[in-house]
This record gives C-alpha cells, structure tokens and sequence, in this order.
C-alpha cells in the first residue's frame, strides 16, 4: 500500500458507510438509527460481511485488526472499541 | 434412527425391497420461464422483439472494445440490478447472478408457486455455467495483482465460481433438494433441463433449471477471440449471420432464460397457471477425439433424443438450431438436418441471431424460446439472413411464420466436443 | 430390473504421490503430505501450507504436447484416467463408445492456467481492457472448463454424455452420482468418472484468506490439517485427481472384472442457508445421508465406516458430526470415522473423488485410513475419529460425505454387491 495514514478515530457513521459499502443493508434495518449495541447479526451482517467490512477499514485506515476481532466483536461499539483502542496495529 | 448402543450388526441392515413397484413414469413438464436476453428483459418483452425480427446485438459498452479486433455483443438492455436484487446480496454478486436471480424469481412467479407450496426437500436447483462470473473475477484478480491480497474482496471465494448461480438461486428460494451445476459450454442450457427430468422422473415435484451466462467485460472477451471463432465484422447487422453465405462467426451475448421443470402430476396438483410443454425427449453425446476419423456425434444427439420422446423425424414441425455462425460448423449441422429430416424437410431457425451467443445461457434460452412458439403457434425468424446458404439444404425460417405447432427440437453444441438435444411437446 | 453400478477401476494423482500406490501408502502409514507452499512466494499470505503434487507430466506419461496445452488439473484427470482404465482391465476400443459416458467434477477449473495467462496479458493486472495479442491459443480452453470432461471423454474413447460437475467442494462426490444416474437410468454402460482440481495459486490463497478459511498455522506446516482435534483451525488446501471406472454390475460380472465396490446409494441436497456458512445441527447434511441410506435401501446400523469430510475447519467438523449422529443416532458413536484431509489437504472439487477412492482401497484392504494429527479431541466432538493410526477393520459398507461453498451437502454409500440382492 502506497497511502500514507495517519491515525484518526474510526466513528459509528464511518463503520456504517462502510457496513453499507461493504455488505449492503438489510430489508427493515436502519443503520442510521442506535445500533450501536445491536448484534450484528441482527443487523443482518454475517462473518463474512464482518470480514469484508473489517478488510475495508484496514486498507482504508492502514491498520491490522487482530483475526478475532469477527469472532469476538458482535456490535458496532464493540468493533468500534478494539479498533480505537489500540488494539489494532498500524499495518 | 432406531439403532442400538450395542452396534457393529453382524449381518447388514439391508431392506427388504418396497412392495410396490416404482411408479409410472411421469412427465416432465415445463410451468414457468423466466427471461433476460439482449432484445428482451422479461418474456414478453422478448418474445415480442423476438417475432418481429429485432436484433439486441450492437457495439459493446460495457467496456470498450475498439482495441479488439471483435467489437459486437448481445448487452440485455435496462437492467437496474438495484431494482430486483437486495442490498444485502449487491456487494456479493457479479452481473450474472443477478440476471440469474431476477430471471429465476419470474419463473418462479410465473408458475405460480408461493413459498411452502412444495415440501422444501421437493425444490431443486439446477443450472448451467461456462466461465463462471467473469467480471467479478476479473476485478479480483487485478485487485489482486494490481494492490495486493489485501484487497481481495470475501466473496471471490464463492462470487466468480461456477456453482454460485444454483447456491444463489437455492437460497433465495429455499430449495434444499437435489441440486446441480453442469459445464458443458453452449449446450448447457439443454444438459441443465434434461438433468430437472431426471430429477423429476425420480420424484422430486420441481426443478429450477437453465442457464444465465454474461462474459462481457475483457476478462471474459479476451480467450473467446483467442478460440478463433469470433465474428470480427464491426456492422451488428452483419456480424452473426448463422447459416448464411456470408457467415462469418458468432457474436456473444449476455442473458439467458430459468425454466420451472415440474412434475405434470404435481403440477396439475398444485393448480399450475399453466404448462408451456412437456421435456418429452432428451440425450447428449461427446464427438470423438479430432483427428481420430470417427464422424461427429451430433446426429446420434439429435436421434437419440427423438427416439427417448418416442416421436419420428416427421413428427418433429420445427428445429432450434445450434447455429454457431462459422461456415464448417454451420455445414455440419445442416448436414445432419439434412440426414435426419430430408432436404428442407423441416423449418429451421436461430432466434440467436438477435441475442447472440449466451454461453451457458444460450440453449436454455432456444428451449424457453422454443416453447413460447409451441404456445404460440409462430415460429420466430433466423433475423438479418435473407436466406440461407444454398449449400445448406435447410428450409431456413427468415421472417415469423405461423404453423400448428406440436414438437420442436433443440440443438445445442459446447466448444470442445459437447452435443445435446432436446424434444419439447405441446401442451394439450 | 434395477441396474446397479461398481467400482472397476482406479486411478490417482494425489500429493505424496502419482498411481493408486503410492496414495494408500500414504494414507495408511498415517503419513501428511502438507507443506509450505513451493509453488510461488507465499509470504504475503496469512495461510502459507498446501499439499502439493510432485508432479512431472512427462515422467507420468503425458506427452509434450499434452503438457502444454492442459492445464495441470487437465493433466491430472488425462493421467488419472490412464491410470484407471488399465486398472479396470476394460477394453474401451471394443465397446460401442456411445454407451461409454464422462462426469468430471471440478470446483473452479482450469484457475492456475487463468490466473498466469491472466497476469500475462493484463500485465501484471495493470491493464482492465487485458490484450489479446498475449492471449495464448488454448485460453478459450481455460476459461470453460468443460474442456476437461472433452478431454478425459476423448481420452477414454467415449462418446456418450459428457460434463463437467461443478458443485464447489461436492463436485467429486456429484460427479460420481451423476455418473451412477447415467448407468442407472440406461444411457450409458460404462462411466469415465471422478473429479481433479490443482486451485493451488494466488487467487486461491487470496480468496481464502480473505475468509479465514485457512490455517495460518504455517510454523508446523506437515501438521497444520487438523480434523476434529481441539487445535484445528481452518482447513488446509490441496490438490490432486481421481478417476474411477464405473460399470454395469452384471456386464462388470460378465468379462470378469474386478469389482471394489458397489455405489450403493448417493443423495445431494442443499441447506439453502448460506453461501458459506453452515449451521450446526448438520440437518441438511443428514438428509441427504438419510435419502442415500433409503435409495441404498440399507439402515444405519449397515454403516462400519465413514469417510469424513473433516475439512479441519471449527464450524464444518462440528455440524458433520451433527448430522451424524442425526442420521446415525446412537451407532454414530459405535463407526469409525476419519478424515484424510488431514494427510492430503482439500483439494475442493477432486476431494470428493479421492475420498470415495479412498473409500474403495478401504474395502479392498480392510483397512480404514486414520486421522491425521488428532492429539488433542475436542470435548464437544466425542465420536471415534480413528486417531493418527490406520485400523485393520472388515468393512462391507461406508459412507462417504461433502459439504461445499453454495451449501451443497451429498452422501454416497458404498457396499460389497454381494450383500442380498434387490
């Protein structure tokens, strides 16, 4: 990868444009309303669609997110959390 | 799951046979079609084009073209995939799954079946492929090799392979019978249908069938003009003119058509809308290795097929031909009509002309169109050929013409060797 | 009359070695043949083992000219095929060639030949309009793997029906259902049938990275497949050919021929859930065991083997040892069960075959295959894996079972002919 990244917080609207980007939108769901604590299953967003959209955000943010985070993360807040924690490493 | 903890039987578990005898042969019927063609979105945008003669084929704008040497294609034209597919499915599937899913979603419309009318053991999905799903796979492999692995997206894994229309189309609907995917190149679409009745015959009460193919974009246009067999002339009028004269190649397209293969029994169980005809005959053959001086097998398809409908050269009012376009092709085929039917001893003709050849989408498409003529009464024209080459001693159909229509035969043929027919029957 | 089907004639290329021989001795010493991968630089990739074929097309017999314009998963079945019909002893050129059919099952085809032609004219994936001029003839070939099936068909000198199956990871146990229907149903007498696949390449590992589906257990790389073991973490990719020889029971008793097994019964259903996920209770997965028992007409009990398909993913082990025990109910805990996965790797669309010829050599020997690298059982999968030892066993009837991308899910039965008539 040739960008240069400097590290900034990823935000719920981000992840949810790149949720959208990534994997669509599932019938009946709206993103834009509190999903921060909603599952993501019940969002509709299955371990694949966490894989796409954690691929995104690594080459968008030019960080490495642990292999767990798809197992582990089940909400936006909490993929939000170990992304701005510093658990994710720059790549 | 009545066995026991102790186990390991001494003598094997065999069932005594049924005490019935295995059923009657049924029949296989066909209840719902399902179209997206370069002159058609939708049956009966298609079937209407396709009577009067108008040709979906032009300049390909799905990529630009003009540094190859072919530049004509078959693009379906107005197709919003956002307007028929899911959000949630748009980032996972290539063009051509989507005109599969939008094509199968109207079959199944069109035959009327609600979820939970058939048992979901007793829907299964079968359906032809060529190249599996070019573009996406395209855009993957130069993610890959353009920026790295890290770019590749998740759902290459399965997006471009060759099983992802049935997965898809399974999905979709809840079908969780047996199900298939055959590779047999242009006469899949045929393969795909022949393998629903033999589903059927062994009782399961529907089979999606039939093939959607689309290899427009670069990755997919690049090895059909290394096959040698591409038109290169540049006038779409002029560029597929199957059993012309002036033949000089085929022309791709994109598209094909779904067709609900039922069980008649079931069907008429059901309160099917209606029954476009009955897959009465069906049979396939590989031609000998080049070379090894044995003739092609193509007439022993054709034979096959009729004696498996149990109906006579004679019977037959009208043949799909494969029509590949290319003078040595066209003249095998003609030749076998020939040999078959007599010399112009039946109406020949290649509504292909106007879409192009649809890869694993193309034969599925003759039978849909084949049976839309059944019903109908009219054979649809071999468009842009005023005639056939006189070589041909075809009794080529060039303008829709009227008949009373009974059976028709469809002849489709894959690069490399594959040969299929299929006999379809009116409904009564 | 019901026609039944057998087993006649085997033919393999597999990693740890080309010819049937080679492969059982590999399978029965317990041996893996997993190992980084060679066959281009790895390191980008976070899986970086495969089971790779030490494969040299002249030495097995393929002409220059079949080297070059095969693809290696070509190459495989026209070998495998060679290998298989002299193995049958069957005389094809005696035989009325339409009634000789081909089923080759193949996931994602000819891609290791794709992939380099495509590098090749995009140049190096810079250009979208890729270039023809650096299209090589027998790219038409590649892009429609259909061309196999022709290949192997014209090999063998059959001129019946012909195709390429391609149900993702089942494809080389529907390849051989379809070619079981084709004797069945009367079109054809005998079958070319089997599966091959070589998907070891770039896109590949790339593809399967990007769903975690490999283990990026690249440190221990010949005991990175680990099927039901507690460590396991994704399966382990391979390659590789089966090609058997099916024929008409009573035509196959009639010239003599050796018969392995019959293919008793065969089922495929799909869980119409997920393009790659699978749910644990394996519901779909036994129905499809249960169709194959019925068209058998054998109950459970019959079972004395199961051929796994243990990919060594957390998820696939555990929702087959579901439908196990769904279909099997308590005599799931009393049949052996392995997975040769952990030796040979998933070779996708081939495995299938390979596993059914697997199945067959089982039969023949007494002798079933171990699991692989099994040192640790998971608590949650409690049923006798045969671990890291092949075991001396009798064995009349075996199942073998798929699972694949696209949420196919098949079974196939195998059972000695001689078992009371139908």
């Amino acid at each position: 990868m040739s960008t240069t990244t400097t590290k900034t917080e990823v935000t719920l609207a981000d992840l949810t444009r790149m949720l959208r980007e990534s994997a669509g939108e599932e019938e009946g769901v709206d993103l834009d309303g509190d999903v921060l604590d909603t599952p993501f299953i019940d969002l509709g967003y299955d371990s694949l669609a966490l894989l796409q959209v954690i691929g995104q955000i690594q080459r968008e943010y030019g960080i490495a997110i642990p292999d767990d985070a798809v197992v582990d993360a089940e909400t936006p807040g909490a993929l939000l959390d170990l992304i701005n924690s510093g658990q994710a490493s720059p790549a | 799951m009545t066995a026991t903890a102790t186990a390991t039987p001494t003598a094997p578990a065999v069932r005594p046979a049924p005490a019935t005898a295995p059923a009657v042969r049924t029949t296989a019927v066909v209840t719902g079609l399902g179209i997206a063609a370069p002159n058609g979105l939708g049956t009966e945008d298609y079937w209407r084009a396709t009577l009067a003669g108008e040709s979906g084929l032009g300049r390909v704008t799905r990529f630009d073209p003009s540094q190859y040497p072919s530049t004509i294609g078959g693009e379906v034209p107005g197709y919003v995939a956002e307007e028929h597919i899911p959000s949630r499915l748009m980032p996972q599937t290539d063009h051509m799954t989507r005109l599969a899913l939008t094509a199968a979603d109207w079959a199944v419309a069109d035959a009327g079946i609600a979820p939970g009318d058939l048992p979901e053991y007793g829907m299964g999905v079968v359906t032809a492929a060529s190249g599996g799903a070019v573009e996406f796979g395209q855009r993957e492999l130069q993610n890959l090799w353009s920026q790295g692995k890290q770019y590749v997206s998740a759902y290459q894994s399965f997006a471009w392979f060759y099983a992802v229309n049935t997965g898809q189309i399974s999905i979709r609907h809840k079908m969780r019978g047996p199900s298939g995917v055959l590779l047999t190149e242009q006469a899949g679409g045929v393969d795909s249908i022949g393998h629903a009745r033999r589903h059927v015959r062994k009782g399961v009460p529907m089979v999606v069938s039939g093939g959607v193919d689309a290899a427009l974009c670069p990755w997919g246009w690049v090895p059909q003009i290394a096959s040698g067999l591409m038109s290169t002339v540049s006038d779409p009028s002029r560029a597929y003119l199957p059993f012309s004269a002036e033949a000089s190649g085929y022309v791709p397209g994109e598209g094909g058509a779904i067709l609900i293969v039922e069980d008649a029994e079931s069907a008429r169980e059901r309160g099917a809308e209606h029954v476009y005809g009955a897959v009465a005959g069906y049979a396939a053959t590989l031609d000998p290795a080049p070379g090894s001086g044995r003739p092609s097998a193509l007439r022993r398809a054709a034979e096959n097929a009729l004696a498996d409908a149990g109906v006579r050269p004679e019977d037959v009012d009208v043949v799909f031909a494969d029509a590949a376009g290319t003078p040595e092709l066209d003249r095998a085929e003609a030749k076998v009509l020939e040999e078959i039917f007599g010399a112009r001893g039946v109406p020949v003709t290649a509504p292909k002309s106007m879409t192009g050849r649809l890869l694993a989408g193309g034969a599925a498409l003759d039978a849909a169109t084949a049976l839309l003529a059944l019903r109908d009464g009219v054979i649809p024209p071999t468009a842009g050929v005023a005639e056939a080459d006189p070589g041909h001693r075809i009794d080529l159909v060039t303008g829709a013409r009227e008949a009373d229509l009974r059976t028709a035969l469809v002849l489709a043929r894959g690069h490399g060797g594959f040969n299929a027919a299929l006999v379809l029957r009116r409904a009564h | 009359m019901v026609r039944r089907v057998v087993i006649t004639g085997l033919g393999v290329v597999a990693p740890g070695g080309v010819g049937v021989k080679e492969y059982w001795e590999l399978l029965t010493a317990g041996r893996t043949a997993t190992r980084t991968i060679s066959f281009y630089d790895a390191s980008p990739f976070r899986s970086r083992v495969a089971a790779e074929c030490d494969f040299d097309p002249a030495a097995a017999g393929l002409s220059p000219q079949e080297t070059r314009r095969l693809d290696r998963a070509a190459q495989f079945a026209v070998v495998s095929t060679r290998e298989a019909l002299a193995d049958s002893g069957l005389d094809t050129s005696a035989l009325d060639p339409s009634r000789i059919g081909t089923s080759l099952g193949s996931a994602v085809g000819c891609t290791t030949s794709l992939e380099r032609e495509y590098v090749v004219v995009s140049d190096g994936g810079r250009k979208w309009n890729v270039d023809h001029e650096y299209a090589v003839p027998e790219l038409y070939r590649h892009f429609v793997p259909s061309s196999m099936a022709a290949e192997v068909g014209q090999e063998a000198g059959a001129e019946g029906p012909a195709a390429v199956v391609s149900t993702g990871c089942t494809s080389g146990l529907d390849s051989l259902g379809h070619a079981v229907e084709l004797i069945r149903e009367g079109t054809c007498d005998v079958m070319i049938a089997g599966a091959t696949e070589a998907p070891i390449s770039p896109i590949t590992s790339a593809c399967f990275d990007a769903i975690h589906a490999t283990t990026p257990r690249n440190d221990t790389p010949e005991s990175a497949c680990r099927p039901f073991d507690r460590t396991r973490s994704g399966l382990v990719l391979g390659e590789g050919a089966a090609i058997l020889v099916l024929e008409e029971l009573e035509s196959a008793r009639r010239r003599g021929a050796h018969i392995y097994a019959e293919i008793a019964g065969f089922a495929a259903r799909c869980n119409a859930y997920h393009m790659t996920g699978l749910k644990p209770d394996g519901r779909e997965m036994a129905e499809a065991i249960d169709a194959a028992l019925d068209e058998a007409r054998l109950n459970p009990t019959a079972i004395d083997y199961i051929n796994a398909h243990g990919s060594g993913t957390k998820m696939n082990d555990r929702h087959e040892t579901g439908a196990f025990k769904r279909s099997l109910g308590d005599h799931a805990y009393a049949t052996p069960v392995s997975s040769i996965k952990s030796m040979i790797g998933h070779s996708l669309g081939a495995i299938g075959s390979l596993e059914i010829a697997a199945c067959a050599l089982a039969m023949e020997h007494g002798v079933l295959p171990p699991t692989a690298n099994l040192h640790e059982p998971d608590p949650e999968l409690d049923l006798d894996y045969i671990p890291l030892t092949a075991r001396e066993r009798k064995t009349d009837t075996v199942l073998s079972v798929g699972s694949g991308f696209g949420g196919f899910q098949s079974a196939m039965l195998l059972a000695r002919p001689e078992r009371s008539a139908r």
